[in-house]
């Protein structure tokens, strides 16, 4: 549903509103590197815009600290519907080193609701465009969860060994 | 003015296309470079060394039944550090080049390892065995249960 949204709503172009909720600078630099004629993110439309209520994307990089957490909501809610979130870094997916630390919310996930996360520390300029193709519908998603199993000592019995493999 | 302005288009036009083509044409990352961790299930014996090392606590350990381990990867705040490829007595853990991880639901960035381990006789509990890691294990695992991590 979100991207049959997504492509009818904001199939022509993307403008971003960039919002640094206490990330190191390192996202902050990787966005401007795509933005760069090398990655070239205009190709898509993407253009960082001055004002939140101009966006249709909220990118987000960082943990998000107690400090920013209220701006951070008040920002959500300035960009028109229909929105897109992007989570960009390990921060803002997941809270990085500091997901347990008293000072941050741990991940933009629990101030706002995230759509796109794009992992990485920080993510490559090709991980950003990839996020972003992926958010247009232009290439499939990569991965999934996993569950990893050993062989039990049933199937060790019959004689598979840990060296030759399955 | 004129004249220089002549030199840019030269300049460029030489330049030709500078743009990567990159989510349409692969661009893979030099060697060296630390994307997505990945563990190889038959190397791996559950010393839990690389989650003593993680700075950000994506790896935890605990011990839900006997004679099983279980390891997980929250790998969504993964900082890509390459500690625990380094302390892997078994090199089970690696860093991958995969760095094309974007997601649209966060339990894709979790992952969850089974290790058999040899049961204690006496108390049942697992133990791993004696290496030189036995040093490290000592400071005790960031286990779900203890220090509310994760």
């Amino acid at each position: 549903m979100l991207k049959g949204l997504c492509r009818k709503a904001l199939g022509k172009a993307l403008w971003v509103y960039h919002a640094n909720t206490g990330a190191c600078n390192g996202c902050d630099i990787e966005v401007i590197n795509v933005l760069t004629p090398y990655y070239d993110a205009e190709r898509f439309g993407i253009k960082l815009v001055g004002s939140p209520r101009h966006a249709d994307v909220l990118l987000i990089c960082g943990p998000v600290t107690r400090q920013v957490a209220p701006a951070l909501r008040r920002l959500a809610e300035a960009v028109p519907n229909p929105k897109l979130t992007f989570a960009v870094g390990s921060c803002a997916t997941g809270g990085g080193c500091w997901f347990d630390s008293y000072n941050v919310l741990g991940g933009a996930n629990k101030a706002v609701p995230v759509d796109f996360y794009i992992p990485g520390c920080p993510p490559r300029p090709e991980a950003i465009l990839y996020g972003v193709a992926f958010a247009l519908g232009l290439v499939p998603k990569k991965i999934a969860e996993e569950r990893l199993n050993q062989e039990t000592l049933e199937e060790l019995a019959q004689g598979k060994s840990i060296l030759t493999g399955k | 003015m004129f004249l220089s302005k002549l030199r840019e288009a030269l300049i460029c036009l030489k330049a030709g296309r500078v743009t990567l083509g990159y989510p349409f044409t692969p661009h893979e990352p030099k060697p060296g470079f630390r994307g997505k961790v990945t563990v190889d299930t038959d190397l791996c014996f559950g010393c839990g060394g690389c989650a003593n090392v993680c700075p950000a606590g994506v790896i935890v350990v605990s011990d839900q039944e006997p004679r099983q381990r279980v390891l997980e990867f929250y790998w969504a705040r993964c900082t890509y550090c390459g500690k625990c490829e380094e302390v892997c007595p078994e090199k089970a853990i690696r860093l991958s080049q995969q760095f094309e991880t974007a997601t649209d639901t966060p339990q894709d960035m979790y992952m969850r390892l089974e290790v058999l381990m040899g049961p204690c006789q006496r108390c049942g509990r697992c133990f791993p065995p004696p290496t030189v890691l036995d040093r490290m294990m000592k400071t005790g695992f960031r286990n779900s249960s203890e220090g509310g991590r994760a």
